[in-house]
């Protein structure tokens, strides 16, 4: 399990060729890219900060990769996600999950990236030409996540 | 004995201060209680932890619930919905 936490953008070929590297058990590779969109709420976007907490970041995002280990047959997981200055375009966070056979791989990111979004400790500020704002939290998310509570 | 109480993002800027060390009154041991007794103390702390603002809390860097026992030595963070990924 992999989780990382950086300002530094990220290369997703070069991180998932090294995380399926040596593992020939792997039949399935699943992945999320999230980018910053450039409108929100129908406003232009300039850019956002992207704040977290250090030290309760890294344990949620762990704590959501163990639970999607418990619930579905996957190799493994790994979450990189950025934060500070982040411009339209640019990578916020990529999940990928290795596993033997497709099904498992999709649902694990899809439930991965759910938790992260209502759980994992971000938070962003985003630059609008009315002047730099708090994103809000979306209702659509938290039921996004709590439809795994069906299952 | 006292506790870290941080704060983040909205609530950082409401605050002012992005920590404080704060000793437990008598009868203060759960989350409620915690932000009931600092909102108390009005001024900034009323704006950002009074009741109907949108506030979530973690304990030792779990998230909490109201409910959750707060105790001296812990690290208590206070801090808007989440907005990630």
């Amino acid at each position: 399990m992999a989780v990382r936490v950086q300002r530094e953008d990220f290369d997703i070929g070069a991180e998932i060729a090294a995380f399926c590297r040596d593992n020939s058990g792997i039949g399935a590779v699943a992945s999320f890219i999230g980018l910053v969109r450039d409108v929100n709420e129908g406003d232009a976007v300039a850019g956002m900060t992207l704040e977290h907490y250090p030290g309760m970041t890294e344990k949620a995002l762990a704590g959501i990769v163990d639970e999607a280990k418990r619930r579905w047959d996957i190799v493994d997981a790994l979450v990189i996600h950025r934060v500070g200055e982040l411009k339209p375009l640019d990578q916020i966070v990529l999940v990928a999950v290795t596993g033997a056979h497709r099904g498992a791989a999709f649902a694990a990111c899809e439930f991965i990236m759910d938790y992260l979004k209502t759980q994992a400790p971000f938070w962003k500020k985003e630059q609008t030409a009315q002047g730099a704002r708090w994103v809000e939290a979306r209702a659509s998310d938290d039921q996004a996540a709590e439809r795994w509570n069906d299952s | 004995m006292s506790i870290r109480i941080l704060y983040f993002a909205r609530l950082r800027e409401d605050m002012g201060i992005t920590q404080e060390m704060v000793e437990l009154p008598p009868g203060v041991n759960d989350v409620k209680g915690l932000r009931a007794h600092l909102a108390a103390r009005g001024g900034a702390s009323a704006v950002a932890l009074g009741q109907g603002k949108a506030v979530r809390v973690s304990v030792n860097q779990d998230l909490a619930r109201n409910d959750t026992p707060v105790k001296a030595g812990d690290e208590v963070a206070f801090f808007p919905p989440v907005t990630g990924g």
